[in-house]
């Protein structure tokens, strides 16, 4: 194993997520299985390769300062679950 | 060890929003407040689907903002998220700049409390979006989203923590806001957050060169609170040292009323922002011939503008500093002076009383109510005796709180100079009437007699009478 | 005559020659829906009563002498990833049960502004994560030509749909493999576009680098009409590539004499099913046939890729799921403890173990101490994959591999096993990775009648020669004439 439990809490906490003590074990073995086939990218010989963003090369794509107004403004909130003065609803930090 | 012993480490990151139309990644309004969530869209609410496209205008004015500071412009640049969750950043990213930021290394000048010149170094420039705002519901303790906010450009200015005392980091950040204002992308409204600072602190044995453990103050966002947190946190950093303890790294936050500072609970625990570059904004780079426009377009800067004052308007230096420290003053003062012609009086006006109400009132220069063709209205009549300067400053005052012409005001307030031969000899008549002791004293040699049977005129006229006239009369009357 | 076993450009045909008119035909796919849905369960989203309003309107108007677009009155199904206004657009994801976007896609604009009717909203993997449409929340989709297996996933709901004859033809998105394995699964035709081709604005990020949408059909003429209809360069969508705009139709010649097409010996062998192998070895000899000229070559990138694709495409889903936090969008957990406690239930419980499964491997692979290790590496892996291709373009103008190693496997086969179904994108994945053009097509059955997939990789935008190379081998082996789903 190369992923402790602690490291996986860890990673799972910065993610926002909640693991079952049950689910722990699963988790580990699923992501110990995926980072160990995924070892094989060493054997790839990529010296003085630089890295690939994404598959557009292009550069400056940019936008003129102009303002659009959105039309359907309410529909923005209408899927929050709770809202108040036009506004989304969260709980206080603890 | 004494306190004098140690020497403080301080360096800022300061936040200002851009004043582009729009926000940085979606063509939504960039404007100050706003009814809650009305100026928002798809992209900075961050609907599932949206992409970002970047504003033009941002790029530009981070550059202005680096070659206005001396930094280097980078030919090839890119954005990066940085991952965090929080209600104020819908997206649970930021997009930053992380390892290749648009402008690097640069620097502004200040003056020391000694009078010498020192250069603070600018580490990085970079551009990033604004978080929304977080209001607090008036039950429970619940947090209300308004996300108008999110998506303003910002540009934030590292600085390396090349200040050791907190006029130090204060000059160094009203340099950099009379640079922001003076190249025009940025308004710097501190008190409306548009700018903003982060401060590190940090102290050392004087004579080391080790950097000690830092404290970051967020969010700072007014002189006076910068200054007395920084003091306040080099004592206190002292005292845990000299008490044996430990200074540990972690942001607070500065209380105004109670004058401390205090850890910040709630924010992420474990901070490990996962910056990567995001894949959905192609690079960036920037031509030779981009940045040279840039330049040839930047306009006159404070320090440029401040020797012109010296040569053409010889100002005294300390004068033209102040006037030109700010761009709002320094355009009054140039516009008030094609109205009024008189620069002499004008610099009096604004180093002297406009200085000290601005003081007074925490007000930022571009608050002022009033404009300069007013203020130069204000020179004119008292350069033609139709008010005297002391009616002047209750002028100017009036201009602050009730802002209208100042010839309306004095008409209004009767507040027009008397100069009329015939009601000056009235008063001086009564006046010697009622002071016989006084004018005996005169007589015999007492000269201050005189200076007090003047001010019994202008009680008498409640400051109107034109003053060497009522010399010249009571002189005459006198010596009769 | 079944309307609804008609490709797009026979019912556009009989359109035209007034044989059929728009009601006709929707009632036709509406009718289907209702009779075949219940077993294979494509949809998420059913609109076959708004489909048959927006039918008589457009017909009213055709009536009027009002008729403008080819592509009038025609339906079409949508993967339901992509948004859709006042239409709900789940990603087949407990955690957008009720989403309802509040504006629509590039995409679906672009099909709003030809008057295609969307008869639904298609099942998926839940947020495009997966190879068998079974991570969707809502159920599975069933393979039409054998209700026992998967249809391939995670445009599952489309190629279901397609095959099934639910839909005429519909849109998928394509991440690792996406549109071509389910197209292969189910016996029709994918394509995935080259990366910039065709806009993201509106389609739900899985990985941003890497997500492209693409068309699902019968054929490869429907393939690319519907290509001529959703490519095109966006301002909203800045990968978008801004190039000259083409008619891929006129590129469907029917004639592949001199084309050089690389056989990647790495793609076939070891771990590809015998069956699948034998059919892809008959249609590169149907290409010989038809005048092109093959070549065995080395291309060493498939497991790479595979690797690098995975954590390339976890890292930036990470980041890109931030946004479900409980707040904005429909799921909320009715009791929360605080803020912290508000995103971890809502992330937790509405969010399947597939997608947490991701989002753990890619927050970790950016994390600090991995970040160099993992994700930086898989970045240049990219790159040298890049490099390989356009080595291979020096010499081919397309490669041609199996489009999965595999035919449809046995619902419930794979779903205990995560790494054993990643393995089975190893032939797509590559060309996602690289950003090129590929294009899923039937080149016959197995043993036990379940469609064999070729895929056709071409350099990038070269989409024409692509669809020319799998339209001419169609047009000489009549798949559809020979083969039909048992549904």
């Amino acid at each position: 194993m190369q992923v402790s439990k602690e490291e996986l809490l860890h990673i799972a906490n910065l993610a926002k997520l909640e693991l079952k003590d049950s689910e722990v074990e699963d988790y580990l073995k699923n992501l110990d299985n995926i980072l160990e086939f995924s070892k094989i990218i060493n054997n790839a010989s990529t010296e003085n390769l630089d890295i690939t963003i994404g598959a557009n090369e292009a550069k400056n794509v940019f936008r003129k300062d102009e303002v659009k107004v959105f039309e359907d403004n309410e529909d923005l909130l209408q899927n929050a679950p709770v809202k108040e003065n036009n506004m989304f609803k969260v709980p206080k930090i603890l | 060890m004494s306190r004098e012993d140690y020497e403080a480490v301080i360096g800022l990151e300061v936040h200002a929003e851009l004043s582009t139309k729009t926000k940085i990644f979606c063509s939504c309004a960039n404007e100050f407040g706003g009814d809650p969530n009305t100026h928002i869209c798809p992209v900075c609410t961050a609907m599932p689907g949206s992409l970002p496209v970047l504003n033009e205008k941002v790029v530009e004015y981070a550059v202005k903002a680096g070659l206005a500071t001396n930094c280097t412009i980078s030919k090839d640049s890119k954005n990066d998220r940085k991952n965090y969750f929080y209600p104020d950043t819908p997206k649970a990213y930021q997009i930053s700049q992380y390892d290749k930021p648009l402008c690097e290394n640069g620097y502004v000048e200040i003056e020391t409390a000694d009078g010498n010149k020192k250069e603070i170094r600018i580490e990085r420039i970079h551009i990033e979006d604004d978080a929304g705002k977080l209001n607090h519901d008036d039950f429970g303790g619940d947090s209300l989203v308004d996300l108008n906010r999110a998506g303003v450009p910002l540009i934030e200015t590292v600085s390396k923590p090349d200040m050791r005392s907190a006029e130090e980091a204060e000059q160094y950040l009203r340099k950099l806001k009379s640079i922001f204002e003076y190249i025009e992308v940025s308004d710097c409204k501190m008190q409306e957050g548009s700018l903003r600072a982060d401060v590190n602190v940090s102290v050392r044995k004087k004579g080391t060169s080790e950097l000690g453990t830092r404290t970051e103050m967020k969010n700072m966002n007014s002189f006076r609170s910068i200054v007395r947190a920084i003091d306040y946190e080099i004592d206190r950093q002292i005292d845990l040292i000299e008490d044996g303890g430990k200074v540990t790294q972690e942001s607070l936050r500065w209380d105004d009323v109670s004058g401390k500072t205090f850890s910040m609970r709630g924010k992420e625990d474990a901070e490990d922002y996962r910056y990567f570059p995001d894949p959905d904004l192609v690079a960036i780079r920037l031509s030779d011939e981009y940045v040279e426009k840039i330049r040839a377009e930047l306009p006159e800067l404070p320090e440029i503008r401040k020797q012109r004052y010296l040569e053409k308007y010889k100002l005294a230096e300390k004068d033209a500093k102040l006037i030109t420290s700010s761009k709002y003053l320094s355009d009054l003062f140039e516009q008030a002076i094609e109205v009024c012609n008189n620069p002499k009086a004008v610099n009096n006006w604004i180093i002297s009383d406009i200085s000290r109400i601005l003081n007074e009132t925490e007000m930022e220069p571009s608050e002022i109510p009033f404009d300069a063709k007013q203020l130069g209205e204000l020179v004119i009549l008292i350069d033609k005796g139709t008010i005297s300067s002391s009616i002047g400053k209750k002028v100017l005052t009036e201009m602050f709180e009730n802002p209208r012409n100042p010839e309306e005001i004095i008409k209004e307030k009767g507040w027009i100079q008397i100069s009329d031969e015939g009601a000056i000899k009235e008063v001086v008549m009564k006046v010697l009437e009622a002071n016989q002791k006084s004018v005996e004293d005169y007589k015999a040699g007492k000269d201050k007699a005189l200076g007090f049977l003047v001010g019994q005129a202008m009680k008498e006229t409640k400051g109107k009478a034109n003053p060497q006239m009522l010399n010249k009369m009571f002189k005459e009357e006198l010596n009769k | 005559m079944d309307i609804t076993e008609l490709t797009v450009h026979e019912l556009q045909d009989k359109l035209k020659k007034k044989e059929l008119t728009v009601t006709q035909i929707t009632k036709a796919y509406v009718d289907r829906i209702n009779e075949k849905e219940k077993d294979v369960q494509a949809f998420v989203t059913v609109l076959t009563d708004e489909a048959m309003k927006q039918a008589q309107d457009i017909e009213e108007k055709i009536n009027r002498g009002e008729n403008k677009g080819e592509f009038e009155g025609i339906p079409i199904g949508i993967k339901d990833n992509m948004c859709t206004k006042g239409v709900k657009t789940t990603c087949s994801s407990k955690m957008l049960e009720n989403f309802v976007s509040p504006y629509d896609a590039t995409v679906i604009e672009k099909l709003n502004n030809e008057n295609l009717i969307n008869l639904g909203k298609l099942n998926m993997d839940e947020f495009a994560m997966g190879g068998s449409t079974e991570h969707s929340y809502f159920h599975n989709t069933f393979n039409p030509w054998n209700l026992n297996k998967v249809p391939g996933g995670s445009s599952g709901g489309s190629a279901a749909a397609v095959a099934a004859n639910l839909v005429p033809w519909s849109l998928g998105s394509d991440t690792g493999g996406s549109i071509r394995q389910p197209a292969s699964f189910c016996g029709v035709v994918g394509l995935k576009p080259t990366y910039g081709l065709v806009s993201r604005y509106g389609l739900v990020a899985f990985a941003s680098s890497l997500d492209q949408i693409g068309p699902i059909t019968k054929d490869v003429y429907d393939s690319a009409m519907l290509l001529n209809i959703i490519a095109g360069h966006d301002e909203r969508d800045t990968t978008s590539a801004n190039i000259e705009k083409k008619d891929y139709v006129k590129a469907l010649k029917n004639d592949v004499k001199g084309l050089k097409i690389g056989i990647p010996k790495e793609f076939y062998g070891e771990g590809v099913e015998p069956d699948v192998e034998a059919k892809l070895k008959e249609a590169i000899e149907k290409y010989k046939e038809l005048g092109a000229e093959v070549e065995e070559f080395s291309l060493d990138v498939a497991e790479y890729s595979l690797a690098a694709y995975y954590i390339v495409a976890c890292a930036e889903a990470s980041s890109n799921l931030g946004r479900f936090d409980g707040v904005r969008y429909t799921y909320r957990p009715k009791e929360v403890n605080g803020l912290w406690d508000l995103y971890k239930k809502a992330r937790s419980e509405a969010f399947g173990d597939e997608v947490k499964r991701r989002i753990i491997l890619g927050t970790y692979v950016l994390s600090s101490g991995y970040y160099d290790a993992y994700y930086k590496k898989a970045q240049k892996v990219r790159t040298l994959v890049m490099k390989e291709f356009d080595k291979a373009f020096e010499k081919y103008d397309v490669i041609i591999t199996p489009t999965s190693p595999t035919v449809a496997f046995d619902i419930g086969g794979k779903i205990d096993d995560p790494l054993s179904m990643y393995k089975s994108d190893i032939c797509t994945v590559s060309v996602n990775i690289a950003g090129l053009p590929g294009i899923s097509i039937p080149c016959g059955v197995d043993s036990k009648g379940m469609p064999i997939g070729m895929q056709i990789i071409g350099n990038k935008f070269q989409e024409e020669t692509i669809l020319n190379a799998a339209y001419t081998y169609e047009q000489a082996t009549k798949f559809r004439e020979n083969y039909k789903p048992k549904c």
